[in-house]
Parts: C-alpha cells; structure tokens; sequence
C-alpha cells in the first residue's frame, strides 16, 4: 500500500520568552492509505505538536512532510490553506461548528473554500453526508439545537465533504458519554474500513483500542509503534446506507482532488 | 456634483452586484447579514453614530437648502437687473439748530429727473409710501399707503387677483381709486365684493378697482406685511394728502416731507448693474445727509449663494467629525466581534480558509453594518424632513421650506460604505492574521 504521509525527521522548536522549548525532536512517521492510526502519550508528549503540522496548521522547524506525495513542509501560508481544504478533514474534540449555520451548511464549509460553487450537486452530496451519519431528519437545524454526539456527527460529515486524503482526529470522544463514543468510534471505524484514512489522537486506551495501529509518544519522540491485536469489535448499524451509495458518497466522481495518490 | 450623484449610486449597485454574483462573496454577506441578526441590539447600537450622523446630515442639508432656496427665491423676484433707491431717515445729529418739527430728507423729485437720464435704465418706478388707516365703515386697519404709476406692477413682479391694476388716466386724471393687498381686503371687505366699494383713506374716499394676488416680498420698504399694502396713483397722492406727511404717536406730533420714498428701477442688461448702482451713487453724492440707499438684489444673491456654499462646507465638516466618530464605533465593536469570535476564524482557518478570505468575510460584515446603518440614517433623515415641517406648521405655524437634495443622499451612502470600509480593515486584517491554532484553543 501507498503511504500517505510520510514524514521525516520532524523537528519543532517553539521560543518561549527567548527559551528554546523542543516540542518535537526528530520523529519519522509513515502512515499508509486506510490505516487508523491512534496517537498517544501524556501531555506535553508532543502529541498535539505533531497533529498540527499534520494538519498544515503549523510549520516543522526541520524536516520534511509529505502529504499524497506534495512536498509541503515549507508552503506559504495561502498555500496551506489551499492543502487543508483539499486534502485534510478535521475532527476536533469541542465539534468546532458554526453556530450561525445549519447541518448542511456546516458541511459545505471546506467546498466554499475549496473555491467550489455551490450547486445542486454540492448540496445533494452534503445532505448525502448527513444522511450518512445518521442526521437525514435534521438538515436545516442549527448546532445549539443538537446534542454533542449529533454535533460530532455533523463534524465528520464535515471532515468527509472534501474526500479527504486523511483524516485527523483530535480526541474525537472527549467531550461524550461512553454510549455516545461508542456510537461515534463505530462510524469511524466504518468509515476506515471503506478505504480512509484517520489519524486521531487519544489518551484513552478504550478509544485507542479502535484502531489499527497505536502510536505512543514521550518528550517530543516515538516511544512505541506497533499493530493492535485486539481490535474493537464493530458494531453493525450506524452506517444504515447500502454500501454502494455509501462508496458514492465518499468517494464521489466531481470532487476526487487532481494529484492525490 | 451631478456627476458624483450619478456616478455614487451606480458604484454602489455594481458594487453589490458583484457580491452577489460571486459565490464567496454571497456567502459571505447572507453570513454578515445572520451574524449580525444575532447580536442585532449590538449591531443596532454600534451604528448608532453612524445613523444620527447620516440622518442629521440629511435633514440639515434639506432644511438648510430649503430656507437658502427660500430666500434665494425672495431676491430673484425683487429682480436680479433691478436696483432700488430708497430714502432713509438720516440719524438725528447733534446740529440741534437745524431741528425744525417737519423732517425734510429723501429723495426728491430732482433726483429722480437725474436718475432718469442714466442711458441704460429701461423702467423707473418711483412710491411714496407712509402709514395710513384705511377705513370702510367703522372697520379701520393700519395699513400703508404705496402711490406709484402703473409699471409698479410689472417691475416687482406682481399679479392682479381681481379686478385692474391703476393706469395711466387714473394718474393723469387724478382719480381716487386704490388696488388693496389680498389680506388687506379680506379684513375691510368680509362678506362683499370689494370691487367698486369706497373705502376710506385721510378725508378722502377711494373706489376700489382690484386687489392683488397675495406675495411674500413686493419690494416695498419695511418688513410690514406688504399683503396689507393700498396701492393708490402717484399725482392722485400729491394732491390728495399734500407733500408732507404727518404722523401722531402718542401725544406728540410729527411731519415729515419726503417726495420718493423708493424708486425701483430696471436696468437693460444685467452686466449693466452694478456700474449703474455707482453712477446713482455718485449722483446722490450732493446730499448733505446719508438719507438714501441703493440695493442691487444681485449684489444679495451672490452674497446668498456664498453664504449656502459656506453652511454646506460647515455641513460637511460636522458630517465627517460625526461619521469619524461612528466609524471609530464600529471599529470598537469590530475588535471586540473579532476577539469573541477567534474560534469561529480558527474553525474556518483549519477547514481551508486563506488569510483574505477572513479578511473580506469581516469586511463585508462592517461594509454591511455601516450600509445598512447609512440607509436607516438615510431614513430616519427623510422622516424627519417630512416630519418636522408639519410639526412647526400644525403647532409653531411657521412654515420651514425644506428641499432634499439627491447629491447629500447618495453622498451620506457613499461615505458609510466608505467608513465601514476604512474602519474595518484594522480589525479584519487582526482576525486574518490570527494563529490558527491559537484561535482553535480559544475558548
């Protein structure tokens, strides 16, 4: 299998008040297409550190990334944007919606930066999503008017609207009740076994265990990579779409980005 | 000026059509438009400044064109090629040996003859006008006497209501006929037809003939009503009431000899105006006493019209201090709509936002703020134009003319797009220029 991201010798060193403070110290990271990788590792490990610049948000102050091939350790700010809203999608642990916009207009939001216009099509396909993750009755509601998992939903319809090369998760389950990560695990999960890719970071081992492969991390290095043998079992039921209008949402025609893979 | 008034609008159309034509820049307003409705009291407030200021704008300018409009007006019907002579009572001075109990000062008939040759002078109008009762039966009303000859009528831009005008046989053959202003006649004449009445004026009667249709300004002297003027023929007034004129006042008696009190005369070219003015002037000069005046309307209009250019410069100046104060308003409120909504810029930055696309989102949010601030200010202006006139006149009874000007509308929109503009770029290059992931951590 291709790898997706490929990172090599990864430094990052923040200047708090004129004290060079290593956050990262040289990691080298392969994460391969449909892996579901769990970060993890005490705070202060780097961890957060590391989903950043994965996430495009912030610069390496050594090394190299290579997301889908491109080159983009050292992108200027415009371009970054550029590979985040084509690329990357974007769990977070506070679901991050906008509280002026409906479902579906939340899920729109990395199209309309992407520089799409919004059609008949875009629209189809976010309600597609919602419909996916199981909010087919709630288009037009406003996130206040959501509980936290249905937010959570709605977040990874959103992480899913771009056809994201890979996923990244920021303790995705944080904010909920055991039932609730459960259900939302589970649509992860599912959500692997179709083809994505994700990379989420935990500190529970109960979440870890839903993913393929466990990262650990200690002062700014890897500590431990190896393959979980026990993985979660799935539960049926969450994903209540036939897989073939499934595989369409996903992975539809119009939007698979030009350049990946 | 048209061509800004033009031009503003269709700036304006474009400006907002272009928005509206591009996606992001649609997005970007119906997202301005909800993030404003919900904190609406906020927005309302923080445009507060720029709503009064637009709307004092507007209504000053319209009152202020109006009254300007209004005098204008009154000195264009005195005549812009007209000049007016008229005879003033000299300051008493301190030679008290020449008091005699008949004042003699004014213009005299010589003078009048002199005048007369001046070259380019096309009608001359000489009056005489002193207070007199006028009688009908046992109503009497103070009014004022104007003898003239019949060009008074044409020179002064006055139209007949009913009735004639006094002509030429009534002067030559010193008939007593008198043309009565209209308030004048409805306060003599309540239920009759005045016309062909007698009333009376000193000891003699006078047959009514017409009345004249009611005016602001007949170029008379004084700022008596000149509705309640009797307009009687020139030689019938020198025969009849003698060339002194007496007056009563309280106990004591005074006279008074002045031949003319005003001549009004036309001049053929307006060009020809002002050197005129001079040369009466100069052929005044051998009076001994300051007893006369010559005003040119021309010389008031112009005096008029810097006079409007300056209040609308003042105008201006007290418009931009109040939209430089709303603007500054809407930047505070900015900031702090800024700083309030970090996470929102943070979630946009991670999900594929560049720097500009969160510059113009707050920018179309403060253009849209401070557009629809200028249009209710542009409201609440118009409203008032409509408003208070219809106050004063219902309970003041004063009339306040009032003239909207097109130019100070699309001026006053011009100038709250702009301010929201300037005022909203600081705070919406400080939200672009966030850290996103310092914004994402922001709670």
């Amino acid at each position: 299998m291709a790898s997706v991201v490929r990172i090599e010798e990864l430094e990052k060193t923040y200047i708090l008040e004129s004290v060079l403070v290593p956050a990262l110290k040289g990691v080298t990271l392969e994460v391969e297409e449909g892996d579901f990788v769990a970060l993890m590792g005490p705070s202060g490990s780097g961890k957060s550190t590391l989903l950043n610049l994965l996430g495009c948000l912030d610069r390496p102050t050594y090394g190299q990334y290579f997301l889908a091939d491109q080159d983009i350790a050292h992108l200027d700010d415009d371009q970054l944007s550029e590979i985040r809203s084509r690329y990357l999608g974007f769990i977070f642990q506070q679901y991050n919606l906008l509280p002026q916009y409906t479902v579906v207009e939340n899920i729109e939001i990395p199209l309309l930066y992407q520089g799409c216009k919004i059609t008949d099509q875009t629209l189809e396909r976010c309600e597609g999503l919602a419909r996916l993750v199981g909010l087919g009755d709630r288009f037009d509601h406003r996130p206040m008017q959501l509980s936290g998992g249905q937010q959570q939903r709605v977040a990874i319809a959103r992480a899913l609207v771009n056809d994201p090369a890979v996923i990244l998760a920021d303790e995705p389950t944080g904010n909920l009740d055991s039932h609730t990560s459960d259900e939302i695990m589970n649509l992860l999960a599912r959500l692997n076994d179709i083809g994505k890719t994700i990379i989420m970071v935990t500190h529970e081992n109960e979440i870890a265990s839903w993913a393929k492969r466990i990262i650990r991390m200690r002062d700014g290095l890897i500590e431990s990579d190896v393959r979980n043998n026990e993985l979660h079992s799935r539960s049926p039921g969450t994903i209540s779409l036939p897989p073939e209008m499934l595989e369409r949402l996903v992975q539809p025609q119009g939007f698979q980005q030009a350049g990946a893979n | 000026m048209t061509l800004v008034s033009l031009a503003t609008p269709a700036l304006l159309v474009f400006l907002f059509l272009s928005i509206g034509l591009w996606d992001k820049g649609r997005r970007g307003f119906v997202l301005a438009i909800r993030s404003l409705w919900l904190h609406r009291m906020r927005a309302f407030l923080s445009v507060l400044g720029i709503i009064i200021g637009t709307a004092a704008v507007i209504a000053l300018m319209a009152f202020g064109e109006g009254s300007m409009q209004d005098a204008l007006e009154d000195i264009r019907r005195m005549g812009a090629n007209n000049i007016m002579v008229r005879s003033i009572k000299p300051t008493e001075t301190a030679n008290t040996s020449q008091r005699s109990w008949v004042a003699i000062y004014g213009l005299t008939f010589a003078d009048f003859e002199k005048i007369a040759t001046i070259p380019c002078i096309s009608r001359m109008v000489p009056m005489r006008i002193f207070p007199q009762e006028a009688r009908r039966g046992y109503r009497g009303v103070n009014s004022r006497v104007v003898a003239t000859i019949p060009e008074f009528l044409d020179i002064h831009n006055l139209d007949v209501k009913i009735g004639r005008f006094i002509n030429g046989d009534d002067d030559f053959h010193l008939r007593n006929v008198a043309v009565l202003g209209s308030k004048l006649a409805s306060r003599l004449f309540s239920f009759e037809d005045p016309i062909g009445k007698e009333i009376q004026l000193g000891t003699f009667y006078y047959r009514v003939v017409g009345i004249l249709k009611e005016h602001s300004q007949g170029g008379s002297i004084g700022s008596e009503d000149p509705n309640l003027d009797v307009i009687i023929p020139m030689n019938t007034a020198k025969v009849r009431f003698g060339e002194k004129i007496f007056q009563r006042t309280s106990g004591s008696r005074s006279a008074e000899k002045v031949d003319i009190s005003q001549i009004t005369l036309s001049v053929t070219d307006i060009d020809k105006v002002r050197p005129t003015g001079d040369i009466i002037r100069r052929i005044l000069e051998t009076h001994t006493k300051q007893d006369f005046t010559v005003s040119i309307p021309l010389d008031r209009l112009e005096e008029a019209e810097r006079a409007k250019e300056r209040y609308k410069l003042l105008l201006v100046l007290i418009a931009s201090i109040s939209l430089v104060v709303g603007g500054i308003g809407i930047m505070n409120i900015m900031l702090a709509t800024v700083t309030e909504r970090t996470r929102e810029i943070g979630i946009r930055r991670a999900l594929g936002a560049k720097q500009r696309d969160i510059t113009l989102q707050f920018l179309i949010e403060a253009v849209v703020q401070t557009s629809l601030g200028g249009l209710l200010g542009i409201g609440l202006g118009l409203g008032m134009v409509l408003a208070l006139p219809w106050i004063t006149e219902t309970f003041l009874a004063t009339r306040l003319p009032s003239k909207v000007h097109f130019d100070s509308i699309s001026w006053s929109l011009a100038t709250a797009v702009g301010v929201g503009l300037i005022f909203g770029i600081y705070p919406s290059r400080r939200a672009a220029l966030m850290d996103p992931i310092e914004a994402l951590r922001h709670v």
